[in-house]
């Protein structure tokens, strides 16, 4: 049966995987609606990191390949937006919400 | 040197988790962002120097650090310039971003990996769900910017769009099964098909959702990310992705809870700008009073409790700082000011405690609905400001209205209503509001900012 191979080769990646989710739930549960702008915000930021594959995209690739370092240059490009936008644009909103 | 790259990687997956589960409590937020942004650098640097390739070259470090210095320039810079105002535009486009970033991995990385199967369908799966998050993100942007204010609604979409992504997910198979006959051009074929997708799924949609959808295409990116991780067996990656995906799904039920619509009504649509039919067939019986400046500037100075509704149209007139002014003199008049915010008050939910904030109203006299509606009943006078769906008394009363079974402020239960407004336009759900129909309740039309400005100046006079 090539589903159970499949499961017994990827065991502790599925488990890995079930496991964020909850996390990624618990860590979210119960969070005044007054933060949920900042948390997606923040969210969005965190997703960023996606721009380390576009990092290895790029080391991976041969120096002459010039098409191959322009589709990671602007790959890279896009993801730092992602990250430093995300972050400094979160950091904003909470800088606002500092309590007197 | 391998092992020095993987504590980098831990570094960066333990602040992605605690950093957002910090940014849930107002004391720990702005504390918590700082940390997942320590993190994330951690785990860039670390993949830059420590990373094992064969290709490793000076020029590619080079153009690395080129690449991160023009993003940094430029998300720094909008992020930065932005008004408060139009922030969920640009965490919709920075959203967009990163779904393109995935895409264009998606993108580099087929080529290599051609007759691999498994490998293939991350690739697959990690660039397609990060081209519809890419376009879908972009069409969020135009629509939240006014561009394409009117949700465009094609004949038949929800038949179409279903169509389109049936199309979607058969082509992706497909071309993962047959990727050694196909020629390897096939991916950007499926890249295209994607962002038709995403711009279908997004245009029906109305302005007043976009904050759901945008919710909704941020757990994308999430999951796209994640795709990343599985290819690379990169574990920030997958932490991150699948943490924003599992929690970016949550908060995207969140606030649709908060607007009482299942997530089904906002994607195949039932409001949002397009049925108004429903609204005029309401029929409105009464009169409206209005009220002028002066007697309004008496009442208020002699209440004893007022409770401030601001919505998204105090926003739009730039009048925070103002509505704040005329707090603190009420307070130094001796009545009790507070606002009542409702969960999807302005265009995010959470907007408008950040607007606020941004003219030093204190984070204590915002008030969340559920504890402002008890206390309707001892509020001397409730000012509406720029706020008319959450507010509308047939989200309690009217079965047929879109907005019904939305909570809403109970502003009705106060006193004396006074709801300043531009004109007598319908809200962003498109209906007429009974609550202006209120014996108790009074108009103050104009633009807010000058209305206020004027209102402040009367009390003063007192």
């Amino acid at each position: 049966m090539e589903i159970f191979d499949f499961f017994v080769q990827n065991r502790e990646m599925i488990y890995f995987i079930i496991l964020a989710v909850f996390v990624g739930i618990e860590v979210i549960g119960g969070v005044p609606t007054v933060l949920h702008t900042p948390l997606m915000s923040g969210a969005n930021a965190i997703h960023g990191v996606v721009i380390v594959g576009a990092i290895i995209v790029m080391l991976d690739t041969e120096p002459d390949n010039i098409f191959g370092l322009a589709l990671g240059f602007l790959a890279v490009i896009l993801g730092t937006l992602n990250v430093v936008g995300g972050f400094v644009v979160t950091d904003r909103m909470l800088e606002m919400f500092k309590k007197k | 040197m391998k092992g020095l790259l993987e504590i980098c990687y831990l570094i960066g997956s333990v602040t992605f988790i605690a950093g957002l589960k910090m940014m849930g409590n107002a004391k720990t937020a702005r504390k918590g962002n700082l940390i997942g942004a320590f993190g994330m650098t951690i785990a860039i640097l670390g993949t830059i120097f420590l990373f094992e390739s064969n290709n490793r070259s000076a020029l590619t470090i080079g153009l690395i650090f080129l690449a991160i210095v023009i993003g940094t320039a430029i998300g720094w810079w909008r992020a930065k310039s932005v008004e408060m105002t139009k922030m969920p535009e640009l965490v919709s486009m920075f959203n967009g971003m990163g779904g393109a970033c995935a895409a264009l991995i998606g993108l580099s990385e087929f080529h290599h990996n051609l007759g691999h199967t498994k490998e293939l369908s991350f690739i697959v799966a990690g660039m397609v769900i990060g081209t519809i998050s890419f376009s879908g993100s972009i069409i969020a942007y135009l629509k939240l910017e006014g561009t394409m204010n009117k949700p465009i609604r094609l004949p038949k979409y929800n038949i179409l769009n279903n169509a389109v992504l049936l199309g979607v997910l058969v082509f992706s198979i497909f071309v993962v099964i047959q990727n050694q006959t196909l020629p390897p051009v096939i991916i950007w074929l499926l890249f295209v098909v994607a962002i038709v997708y995403g711009i279908l799924f997004t245009i029906p949609i109305g302005g007043a959702d976009m904050p759901v959808v945008i919710s909704l295409l941020n757990s994308f990116t999430g999951l796209a990310a994640a795709f990343g991780g599985f290819l690379y067996d990169n574990k920030p990656m997958l932490t991150g992705g699948i943490l924003v995906g599992s929690a970016g799904t949550l908060l995207t039920l969140a606030m649709c809870k908060a607007m009482n619509r299942p997530l089904s009504n906002v994607i195949f649509g039932a409001f949002g700008g397009g049925n108004s039919s429903a609204s005029d067939g309401t029929d409105v019986k009464g009169t409206i009073k209005d009220v002028q400046v002066s007697d309004l500037a008496v009442m208020l100075n002699y209440s004893k409790k007022v409770v401030i509704v601001p919505g998204y149209g105090l926003a739009v007139a730039q009048a925070q700082h103002i509505i704040h002014e005329l707090e603190k003199l009420l307070e130094e008049r001796g009545v009790e000011v507070k606002y009542a915010i409702h969960p999807v008050a302005g265009r995010m939910p959470g907007h408008m405690n950040v607007l606020l904030a941004e003219s030093n109203v204190e984070y204590d006299k915002l008030v969340e609905m559920e504890d402002i509606n008890p206390e309707f009943e001892q509020t001397d006078v409730v000012l509406v400001v720029g706020a008319n769906d959450v507010v509308n008394p047939a989200a309690k009363t009217d079965p047929s209205s879109p907005i019904y079974g939305m909570p809403i402020l109970e502003v009705d239960k106060a006193k004396n209503i006074v709801v300043n407004k531009r004109s007598m336009n319908a809200g962003y759900a498109g209906i007429d509001n009974l609550l202006f129909y209120n014996p108790k309740c009074s108009m103050f039309f104009g633009d807010a900012k000058k209305a206020l400005t004027e209102l402040v100046a009367e009390i003063k006079q007192l």
